[in-house]
Order: structure tokens, then C-alpha cells, then sequence
């Protein structure tokens, strides 16, 4: 299977690889996808006055899993948290041209971006004085 | 000694450069070589030709392209003495008689002619057949075939290692058992199964053993008197031989029997018609010649080979699992899972390498190597598995340098692994709930 120059890209230079505190109240994480499926996303934003500040991703998986993580921690950032919420996995497999049996890929990448966003609110719930 | 030009220079290159401990500089530039091609380690998958198998093959392309069953005249005698010779090499490396051989297209069609062949020519008197679980797919899907028709099959398990309980095998066997099909060594990870042991079970209860040989021939010794064993099945582009011809072993006394898969002008005894491509033939046959006479060497050569990756890639790596069995097994077949790092991402980082994954995401089917789920490999170890496959032509270099590029890329892969970081910290992933998806 052949992959596109910007999965390779993306695989070869990984952007924005690392972990944040995840107990701090201004990082959501989101962990998804299962070892038994190949698959693990683990994102985290830094939100700060509702605007997506940074992003770090780490992520067992294919080429193509790897791609699509580090596309989205680029895409997330400077959005408002409900902005992130509205990027599509069809965008990202457009933008990385991934094949049909990759599609898989870019949906955890979407779902990634919502448990993140799911976290962090839940934390501000949590934590009103915040 | 080991043929094939431009890999005949690197071998003696690298037996040289083994001998001469100062040569740095050689070493660097023989890696530096290795950085601007792909270095072939999937010899279970395939083989080049030798190139004195080929040198044996060319003739027949050309001025002695006679039909091997014309009997009227010199060019047919010609071909007809080159595919008997051939068959006689076939024979010698699994101690038959030359008269035992019947030429296939390869192991795929030698298994479907065992199974389906002996099943249907005793379909009457007996209507059971044991195999085994981790079996190449085309001996199981021969046998859903004929479990379609009829047939009962037994799928025996294997255990931990690989290789099937012999008692398990003996319990299986009934009074309507046919033919027992158990594969020489496996494909994906190289264990031997206890071929005598298995023989005997089948002869002392009557039952026909038949043994997918395609990983094993030239790799191990095979002796079908010996090993009780009734049908073989030999493939030719394992063995440094061409694609498209194989063998399959049929015994003589006690006569084995079956129907042809092939119909048409009679050829192999009935057993399989169509006119033979006598260069095909003479290359399996020169590709066993030189396998029964130089296996006891090169097994010992590759046996280095593979000790040294494996030294090398635990010295350097924590977390490497070997699936199989490192004694019962060929030294050319090394499949390791590295824990926390997909298969598929890291074959993509070691492009240099030319090697296979039991990770699901490598083949269409997205489910993953049913070999390793059979020896109780977890889901998500089989998805971190690598097959090393080292052959005639693998050299020292190539070796050390698999170990380098392996194992920067499995520590490039762990740093950006969410499994790594968090069994870093002590966190047991068992106790995560994870979504599948």
C-alpha cells in the first residue's frame, strides 16, 4: 500500500508529540481506540478563556493513525473548543488522502478531538471556581 | 559456494570482513551501501532463484524446448531426460523413489490434490480428516471444501509454542479418520512439528499422514520412510527455485490413491495431466540438489545470523517477545512482537527493510494473523509482531544493520506511544477500559 506524501510527512515529523499533566484543570485528554484494535489516540488541549492554546498527541497505530493525530493537533489549535468540535474525519482523510480501509483512522482522530473537548468541560463542571 | 553474483560478492565481502576484525572502514562503507536499497528479510514469503538454478534452467527456454512427453523423437528424449533427472533430485532430498514424485504448479496445488485427491478417491470408506489450526490457508480452505461434500473435520489446537499435543492428536483419531495433514514448519513462525511422532500415530492407526513441506524442505532433514510419511508437498520458489512448480510426494507401498484434481492427456500417472515445463522442473530439481547438499551449512550460517539479530535486538530493546519457539524451529524464521509499537507503523518507519507483520492493518482482512491468535498470542501482542526471514543471501551487514534500524525505529515509535508512556508509569493496561471500535 502506498501512502500519501503527507501521511509520510506527518509519520517522518510528527508534530506537536508529547503529554501534558492530565490532572491539570486546563488540559483535557482524550484517550480512544483500543490495543486489541491497533489503534490508541491519546489527545490533550491546554484550553485557556476557551481558545484551544496548544496541543500534544501520542498514538500507537499505523502510519495513517499517527498522520491523522498530528494533523488534528495542528488543526485544533487557536479554535474555540466548540470550533474544534466541528472539524470532520472526512476532512482529514481528504487531507491526507486516505484510503477506504484508513477511513478508520481519521474517525479516531475525530473522536479523539471530543473526548478531549468532553474533558476539559467536565472538569470546569467540576470545578466552578475555575 | 552460495551462487548469485551480486550477492555472492557481498558474501564474500562479509565472510571477509568477519575475518579481518580491523576493518572499520569497510563496515561503514558496506552500511552506507545498505541505506540505498531494501534489504530482503522475508524469506518465508519467497526466495530469488539461485543463480545456478538458473544457469541449469536456461537450455530449456531455448534450443532443448522439446515436449518431455513426445516419445518419438530427440528433442522429446531431451526434455524427458532432464524432468526425470529433476524428479530423481526431487526424490533424494525426501528419500522417496523417484517414481513417488508427481510435479504440481506448486505447494498450494500439491495440498488441494493431498486433501481433495485422497478424499475423494476413499470418500466411501472413510470420511474424516485431522488437521490442524495453524495450517497454511490453503490446507484449511481444502478442507471447508470438502467439509461442503461431506467430510467431517477435526481442527486440532496447537500450544503455546506452536506445536500440536501429540495425545491430543492420538485422541482425535477414529475408526473413520482419513488422513491426518499436518504441516512440516509453519510459515509465520517457523516451529518444527514432531513429523516421526505424528507418522507413527498415523501408521499404527491405519490413517494417511500427509505434510505440507513447502518451509521445510532444504531446511530440515525429511525422510519419508523414516517419518511415515504417505503424501509431501514441495514448492519450488522456497527453495531458491523458480515460481510455479512444486512437487507433491505420493507413496508407493502401502499405495496411496486419489483422483485427480487435473484432468486431460494422463501425465504423472494419471495423477495430474498437462504437459510438464521441463525448465521449471529442472530448476526444482536443481534448487533441491544444491538445498540436500548444502543445508547442514547453511543452516549453521543462518543459525549465526539469526542469534546474532536476536542478541543484538534484546540487547538493545526491553519488551520483545518471540512468538514460537526458539529451539523447535528453522533459524531462518524469527517472528518477535514489540510490545507498545503497531506493526504496520513500524514496518513504515523501516522501509529499508523487507520484512512481514502479523499486524492486522498489513493484509485487506483487517483481523490479523490467526497463527499467532492460535497460540494464545493476545490481540493486542499479534498487532506489535514482526517476521524476520534470513536466507542464503542474508549477510552480516545486512543483519546488524536490521538490528540498528529496528531498533531506533521501535524506540522512535515508543516515545510517541500513549501504551509505552503509560506503562512507564506503572499503569497496567488490562485495567484501562478500553473502546473498541
Amino acid at each position: 500500500m502506498a501512502y500519501s506524501k503527507k501521511v509520510i510527512d506527518h509519520y517522518e515529523n510528527p508534530r506537536n508529540v508529547g503529554s501534558y499533566d492530565k490532572n491539570a484543570v486546563d488540559i483535557g485528554t482524550g484517550l480512544v481506540g483500543a490495543p486489541a484494535c491497533g489503534d490508541v489516540m491519546k489527545l490533550q488541549i491546554k484550553v485557556k478563556d476557551g481558545i484551544i492554546e496548544d496541543a500534544k498527541f501520542k498514538t500507537f497505530g499505523c502510519g495513517s493513525a499517527i498522520a491523522s493525530s498530528s494533523v488534528i493537533t495542528e488543526w485544533v489549535k487557536g479554535k474555540t473548543i466548540d470550533e474544534a468540535l466541528t472539524i470532520k474525519n472526512i476532512e482529514i482523510a481528504e487531507h491526507l488522502a486516505l484510503p477506504p480501509v484508513k477511513i478508520h483512522c481519521s474517525v479516531l482522530a475525530e473522536d479523539a478531538i471530543r473526548a478531549a473537548v468532553n474533558d476539559y468541560k467536565s472538569k470546569q463542571t467540576n470545578n466552578p471556581q475555575h | 559456494m552460495y551462487g548469485a553474483g551480486f550477492t555472492e560478492d557481498k558474501r564474500i565481502k562479509s565472510l571477509m570482513l568477519r575475518d579481518r576484525k580491523g576493518s572499520k572502514m569497510d563496515r561503514l562503507l558496506e552500511t552506507a551501501q545498505l541505506e540505498e536499497r531494501v534489504v530482503y528479510l522475508d524469506y518465508q514469503s519467497t526466495t530469488p532463484c539461485d543463480a545456478r538454478v538458473v544457469e541449469a534452467m536456461l537450455p530449456y527456454f531455448t534450443e532443448k524446448f522439446g515436449n518431455p512427453h513426445s516419445r518419438n523423437h530427440e528433442f522429446g528424449w531431451q526434455a524427458e531426460e532432464a524432468v526425470e533427472k529433476a524428479r530423481a533430485q526431487v526424490a533424494s532430498i525426501i528419500g522417496a523413489h523417484p517414481k513417488e514424485i508427481i510435479f504440481t504448479s506448486g505447494a498450494t496445488e500439491g495440498n488441494n490434490l493431498a486433501l481433495k485427491g485422497v478424499g475423494h478417491f476413499y470418500k466411501d470408506q472413510k470420511n474424516h480428516i485431522i488437521t490442524c489450526v495453524t495450517e497454511h490457508k490453503c490446507v484449511l480452505d481444502s478442507c471447508r471444501h470438502l467439509e461442503q461434500e461431506g467430510f467431517d473435520v477435526t481442527y486440532l489446537p496447537v500450544q503455546k509454542n506452536g506445536i500440536i499435543d501429540l495425545e491430543v492428536l492420538e485422541a482425535a483419531i477414529t475408526d473413520k479418520t482419513l488422513i491426518v495433514s499436518i504441516m512440516a514448519v509453519n510459515n509465520e513462525i517457523g516451529v518444527i512439528q514432531p513429523l516421526t511422532q505424528i507418522g507413527n500415530l498415523c501408521r499404527k492407526y491405519g490413517v494417511f499422514f500427509h505434510t505440507d513441506a513447502a518451509q521445510a524442505v532444504g531446511k530440515i532433514p525429511l525422510d519419508v520412510e523414516a517419518m511415515n510419511i504417505d503424501l509431501l508437498s514441495i514448492s519450488g520458489h522456497k527453495i531458491y527455485g523458480p515460481k510455479g512448480i512444486g512437487a507433491l510426494y505420493v507413496r508407493r507401498k502401502p499405495r496411496v490413491r486419489l483422483s485427480a484434481l487435473i484432468n486431460g492427456g494422463g501425465q504423472e500417472r494419471g495423477m495430474r495431466s498437462g504437459t510438464l515445463p521441463t525448465p521449471l522442473c529442472v530448476g526444482l530439481g536443481e534448487a533441491c540438489a544444491i538445498a540436500e547438499k548444502e543445508m547442514e551449512a547453511e543452516s549453521a550460517y543462518i543459525t549465526n545470523l539469526r542469534n546474532r539479530f536476536y542478541q543484538g535486538i534484546i540487547k538493545n530493546l526491553e519488551h520483545v517477545y518471540i512468538n514460537g519457539d526458539l529451539i523447535q524451529s528453522v533459524p531462518g524464521n524469527l517472528n518477535l512482537s514489540f510490545a507498545y509499537v503497531e506493526g504496520e507503523g513500524l514496518m513504515m518507519g523501516i522501509k529499508n527493510l523487507a520484512v512481514s507483520s502479523g499486524s492486522a492493518c498489513t493484509s485487506a482482512s483487517l483481523e490479523g494473523s490467526y497463527v499467532l491468535r492460535a497460540l494464545g498470542v493476545e490481540v493486542e501482542m499479534a498487532h506489535t509482531s514482526l517476521r524476520i526471514g534470513i536466507g542464503r543471501f542474508t549477510t552480516l551487514e545486512e543483519i546488524d544493520f536490521a538490528v540498528a534500524q529496528i531498533t531506533r525505529e521501535v524506540q522512535r515509535l515508543r516515545e510517541m506511544s500513549p501504551l509505552w508512556e503509560m506503562v512507564q508509569e506503572g499503569i497496567d493496561l488490562k485495567t484501562i477500559k478500553w473502546a473498541e471500535h
